[in-house]
């Protein structure tokens, strides 16, 4: 028995010493979560950041999509192991998968996004949602007509509160009397990617007033803004910048640069100058901020953007301070 | 018109391989053909794909690690379903009833930490029997006195079990300034041992709780087929109105049935919270309460055969994820193609080939006799 | 010989259910005008070849001539085109549906209902009153007797043109006068030249009706003869193979105490209907009490509420001098225990598990019972044992423990239950429906066995829908219709006519006016 698994432990070495690369050669890899690399919101600004790096630098990278909560895990030390030079894990959910791979492979640089894992060679970014959420929460506000906005997340977790909390704050700082819905999807995972209940819950905050919704839900964003196109009102998009899916119907975007995040750890890893540790990203380091292109150009006016950028840089100042819902 | 045929003697008996072999084997390669369609349709090598499939299966010691996790997992859920089944239930809420056996283990673990290991790991196991038990006990109680479609019930406690799961983990249970739902991490003495703590092989989630799979299968056939009340649960499942000619309280059957059921479901949480993941998190049955109904299916009931299912789904979750890994046209969701073409055809239309093999049998019997 | 006479002929039809050659060599010639019998024991595949007739089957070997010429009839559709209609032992009609629309399921011709409703209408009435079916056309099926529905079955095949009509065991749920009303219109039907098969296993029937009679035995044909040239005895030992007594052979019965004492007994089922109306019965050692009566009149549920599967809804049950309708233990388990032994009614649904092997059906209700307990271990090999000698004893074929309940014959299936309730040594025996689906060997012995044990000094009581049974085996007859016990009597007084109008309901009260209603209602 014990000689077999010998046997099957020398054959796994031999795969694995096979499958690792040359020490010069640099393999960037990611693990994606549940939500699937085309969820149109976070692991999908993920995906377009390494194909940038990609293209840019001509070097193709690992991937793998979870669906099974062991799988994060074994996709990051199968990652490691076939030689991964650097390993980005996509979500908060992957924290304790990296803590375990990063001890397994202590040589190997793991960055995980939107969660701080504490080892050596582990770098962490996180974003200040709740920044990015309050200058949306603010265009929404003076956007309005009605003077009530709606918010719809994904999954109810404390993530998903603090861009709840920063968008009522914003909404609340621009206009003090503005009404603020707020509806959660469901509590399961199920509701990162429930378009029809989402469409519902839209449904129901216009009908209760609200003019302008935003979604911090995934995929089940497609639903609300599909809704606010439908009753002819407004919507605010996440994550990636998602003005194009319906011009005239999108606000603006609350963007968080994943995409940046990403190819920024696969850019400094090549280059030598990746860095384990906590890097936060907020308005000020640009990583979370609001979209404005030609496709929102025509509902996100001069005005509302001018008291935007007043805001912003009086949030970097620190002179307006966001309430962060997980130090509350 | 059926009744003729018994009435001669004995009905044309075809040999056992034929239904315990040949007739899952030719589904399975009917799956594998129609797969292979797929990927081809794709653009990839179906016979990689299979090799890849295989190896990545049971090729290394990974590998075998990874496939016999899943395979716990899928014992437990495919004993769940089948001791309903033999009670004529069909529980589809195995999944959450695993979740809730997962709360036990998790709070068990989480409060109970002041004691030894060898007090808490039992009570652990313990209690993911007693909440999943709680869990299916009741909509079988719902089933036995009110009449309550236990189909309906138990996919309804699938959802109430989920949001319990989440408002404990996001407000309750949450690790002290953790964002993710999770609790903290448990003591490292409650945890139970790995494969590879003992064995000479790779880190893998391969732990303990797959022996106690393999002892609870024991327990299930001797339950069922050597005891009394395994023989009371039988006799309703397969006929409610002998039952009570007998003196079988039907409803008192199937609220046993249903609270094993659940018991058995709730180890998951064993395997998955207090051999794995070493806290409690919010998704951690992953489906495998579904995919226990297919494997229930496929094991005809039978603790040998669930787990010759289990392993088989085993195989197929880890090399599935292989191929994920290995091959770039093939994503997940081909993956979860192959797998749902592997079911219907084992399990869904099990009975697609089976009356076309076993006439062919019966008459080669028939001719063979008539000539003699 | 091919003649225009021959309405139906079969050649040498062979049918095979995997190793069961269920029909060997098959031919019969039945005479236009006539009403040929089919007689055979269960399983003797009466029902197989009319199955083959009418296009359910199809036979490996040999061919069906109708009216001299060869059908291929592979589907009932073939069949009914060909002349033939049958009607079934359990009836296809739907009870929603009035009489009209019954008969025209499935033929109503033409897109708009109304046009062939009329039409139908028409027709109906012609052939209802041609063949004196004596039938309200516009009645809902649902609250027709059964023998009227029957004459629905008999109408609907009318409608669709048969010229032979096929009828599988019809009498099974009659009343002998509701059968000697379908004989009359049988015969009224041949007088109008129509060709009838009949399908039974009573002897009683054929020699009352038929012309000429085919025989099978174990899938063959074994004689064709004329009926006035044969007799019940002949026909019996053609059918088994050996010589059988028809008559039970008992002595005088010397009842003892009353074992058990039913009284003001009342059932209300799950649907609010009431089903027991105050039942008297005594149940005394040593004595056979017999239950007459046409099926669903109360009888099952008199079985289920004796057998404690069903508690009674008021009254009382005395066992053994104590009232125990209200202890704890009126329950089918402890009455088990107590000495109360039940064959079902329905083997197939409450006797056994068809599922299950032979030796799993021996402990069927004794499973808890210290002689096959080892701890918790449910003790085989003492089970095993006891199936065999149950076997040996009540000389169960094959003699396989391990055969499922369901490989059985019907006669062999029904010696497995028997064996199980009377060995257990119960001091009073429900037997429900004794030798139903069971072939004349078995039935001999099946009696043999329960006066053996009335001399035992053990009480029985016998519910069975056969008055012929019911008759010979009984020591005193209790007759129950709508519910309540209609009268008792000796079974020394008791003839066919007289239980036969008491099943229909009519209480025995020798006023002038009631005489005058049994006369009305036998004529």
């Amino acid at each position: 028995m014990i000689k077999q698994f010998k046997i099957a432990v020398l054959a796994a070495a031999a795969v694995a010493v096979s499958g690792v690369a040359t020490a010069d050669e640099f393999i960037p890899a990611i693990v994606f979560d549940m939500g699937g690399k085309f969820d149109k919101s976070f692991n999908e600004a993920a995906y377009n950041g390494a194909e940038e790096f990609k293209k840019s630098s001509g070097i193709d990278y690992l991937e793998f999509e979870v669906t099974q909560v062991s799988q994060r895990e074994q996709a990051l030390k199968r990652m490691a192991k076939k030689g991964a030079s650097v390993i980005v894990a996509m979500g908060f959910a992957q924290a304790s998968a990296v803590e375990k791979a990063a001890k397994a492979y202590p040589n190997t640089k793991f960055t995980i996004i939107d969660m701080v894992v504490d080892l050596p060679n582990v770098q962490s970014i996180v974003f200040k949602e709740q920044e990015g959420s309050f200058l949306v929460g603010m265009a929404a506000a003076l956007s309005s007509k009605t003077g009530k906005v709606g918010f719809v997340g994904g999954m109810d977790i404390p993530l998903i509160r603090k861009f709840a909390l920063g968008y009522v704050e914003g909404a609340k700082y621009a206009n003090p009397k503005a009404e603020v819905f707020q509806n959660m999807t469901g509590t399961t995972p199920a509701a990162w990617n429930d378009p029809t209940k989402g469409g519902e819950l839209a449904r129901s905050q216009f009908d209760r007033g609200a003019d302008v919704v935003y979604a911090a839900a995934g995929g089940t964003g497609i639903g609300v803004y599909q809704a606010a196109k439908d009753a002819g009102k407004l919507a605010i998009g996440v994550d990636s910048n998602q003005n194009y899916l319906h011009p005239g119907v999108m606000l603006t975007s609350m963007t968080k640069r994943v995409d940046v995040a990403v190819r920024e750890t696969f850019a400094t890893a090549k280059a030598g100058t990746w860095k384990a540790g906590i890097r936060v990203l907020g308005l000020k380091e640009g990583g979370v901020g609001y979209a404005v292109d030609q496709y929102n150009s025509s509902v996100l006016t001069k005005e509302v953007i001018a008291k935007l950028e007043a805001a912003r840089a009086d949030i970097i100042s620190g002179k307006i301070a966001v309430t962060d819902y997980m130090s509350k | 018109m059926i009744e003729v045929k018994s009435k001669f003697g004995s009905p044309a008996k075809v040999p056992a391989w034929v239904n315990l072999a040949l007739i899952p084997l030719i589904n399975l390669a009917a799956a594998l053909f129609i797969s292979g369609i797929v990927i081809l349709i794709v653009g990839d090598d179906p016979i990689q794909a299979l090799e890849v499939l295989f190896y990545g299966a049971f090729g290394y010691a990974d590998a075998i690690g990874y496939t016999l996790y899943y395979t716990t997992n899928f014992i437990f859920t495919g004993l769940a379903v089948a001791i309903a089944f033999h009670c004529g239930l069909f529980n589809i809420g195995a999944e959450g009833q695993a979740l809730m056996g997962g709360l036990g283990v998790g709070l068990a673990a989480l409060y109970l930490d002041f004691l030894p290991s060898w007090v808490v790991i039992p009570i652990a196991i313990a209690t993911a029997a007693a909440f999943g038990a709680f869990w299916a006990y009741i909509p079988g109680y719902l089933q036995a006195k009110r009449g309550s479609h236990i189909v309906i019930t138990t996919i309804m406690f699938n959802f109430i079990a989920a949001s319990i799961m989440t408002y404990l983990l996001v407000e309750v249970l949450i690790a002290p300034g953790g964002q993710s739902p999770e609790s903290r991490e448990f003591a490292e003495l409650s945890w139970l041992p790995f494969f590879h703590d003992f064995l000479p092989m790779p880190d893998t989630p391969l732990n303990v709780s797959f022996i106690f799979a393999l002892l609870l299968s024991g327990a299930f056939y001797y339950f069922v087929w050597r005891t009394r009340w395994g023989y009371e649960i039988r006799v309703v499942g397969q006929n409610e109105t002998a039952a009570k000619y007998a003196g079988i309280s039907p409803s008192r059957n199937i609220i046993l049935a249903m609270a094993l059921s659940g018991a058995l479901a709730g180890f998951v949480g064993v395997n998955e919270v207090l051999g794995v993941h070493h806290r409690l998190i919010l998704d951690f049955t992953g489906g495998f309460g579904f995919v226990g109904i297919a494997v229930a299916l496929m094991g005809r009931n039978h603790p040998v055969g669930i787990f010759i299912a289990a392993l088989l789904f085993g195989a197929l979750y880890q090399g599935g994820s292989e191929l994920a890994f290995e091959m770039k046209t093939i994503n997940r969701e081909m993956v979860i193609v192959i797998q749902g073409l592997i079911i219907l055809f084992s399990g869904a239309l099990e009975n697609m080939f089976r009356p076309k093999i076993e006439s062919f049998f019966k008459r080669k019997k028939t001719t063979t006799a008539a000539r003699a | 010989m091919m003649t225009n006479n021959t309405a139906l002929e079969l050649r040498r039809v062979n049918k095979w259910f995997g190793p069961v050659h269920a029909n060997k060599d098959i031919s019969l010639s039945v005479g236009r005008g006539t009403i040929h019998g089919i007689i055979g024991e269960n399983g003797a595949g009466k029902s197989t070849l009319m199955s083959i007739v009418y296009g359910f089957y199809q036979a490996e070997e040999g061919i069906i001539l109708v009216n001299g010429k060869e059908c291929l009839i592979d589907n009932p559709q073939a069949s009914i085109a060909a002349g033939i209609g049958m009607v079934h032992q359990h009836f296809m009609l739907v009870d929603t549906f009035t009489v009209l629309e019954n008969v025209i399921l499935g033929v109503e011709g033409g897109a708009r209902l109304t046009d062939g409703l009329t039409k139908a209408r028409k027709e109906l009435l012609r052939l209802e009153k041609e063949y004196s079916l004596e039938i309200d056309v516009d009645a809902y099926v649902g609250d027709l007797p059964v023998g009227l529905r029957q004459r629905v079955e008999i109408l609907k095949a009318l409608y669709r043109g048969a010229e032979i009509l096929i009828l599988d065991e019809p009498t099974g749920v009659l009343t002998p006068q509701e059968a000697d009303h379908l004989f009359r219109i049988l015969n009224t039907l041949r007088d109008q030249g129509k060709t009838v098969v009949l399908i039974t296993h009573k002897l009683r029937e054929i020699m009352a009706i038929t012309d000429n009679v085919s025989v099978m035995r174990r899938g063959e044909m074994v004689a064709h003869v004329a009926t006035k040239d044969t007799s019940r005895e002949h026909l019996a030992e053609l059918m088994v193979g050996r010589t059988v007594l028809l008559q039970v052979e008992k002595e005088e019965a010397t009842p003892g105490k009353t074992i058990m004492k039913i009284r003001d007994l009342s059932f209300i089922d799950g649907e609010g209907v009431l089903r027991l109306k105050k039942i008297d019965l005594d149940i005394k050692a040593g004595e056979i009490l017999g239950i007459a009566g046409v099926s669903g009149n109360g009888q099952s549920e008199l079985l289920s509420v004796l057998g404690g599967i069903d508690r009674p809804s008021a009254g009382s049950v005395i066992y053994k001098d104590e009232d125990i309708t209200n202890s704890r233990s009126f329950n089918a388990r402890n009455l088990r225990k107590i000495g109360l032994g039940h064959v079902p009614e329905d083997r197939h649904r409450s006797g056994l598990i068809l599922s299950f092997s032979a030796k799993e059906n021996t402990i069927l209700g004794y499973h808890d019972s210290p002689n096959y307990n080892k701890g918790t271990t449910l003790d085989q090999n003492s089970v095993l044992k006891t199936c065999e000698a149950y076997i040996e004893k009540f000389d169960v074929r094959p003699p396989d423990p391990n055969l499922n309940a369901s490989g059985f014959s019907g006669g062999n299936q029904q010696k497995l239950v028997l064996a199980r309730e009377m060995e257990n040594d119960p001091d009073i025996l429900l037997v429900g429906q004794p030798t139903r689906g069971v072939d004349i060997g078995a039935i001999e012995f099946i009696h043999k066995q329960l006066i053996e044990m009335r001399d035992a000094g053990k009480a029985i009581l016998v519910v069975s829908v056969e008055i012929e049974e019911v008759m010979s085996l009984s020591d005193r007859i209790a007759v129950m219709f709508d519910g309540e016990i209609v009268g008792e009597l000796d079974a020394k007084d008791a003839t066919e006519t007289r239980l036969g109008l008491m099943m229909a309901g009519v209480k025995e009260d020798p006023t002038s006016e009631q005489l005058e209603e049994n006369k009305a209602a036998d004529s």
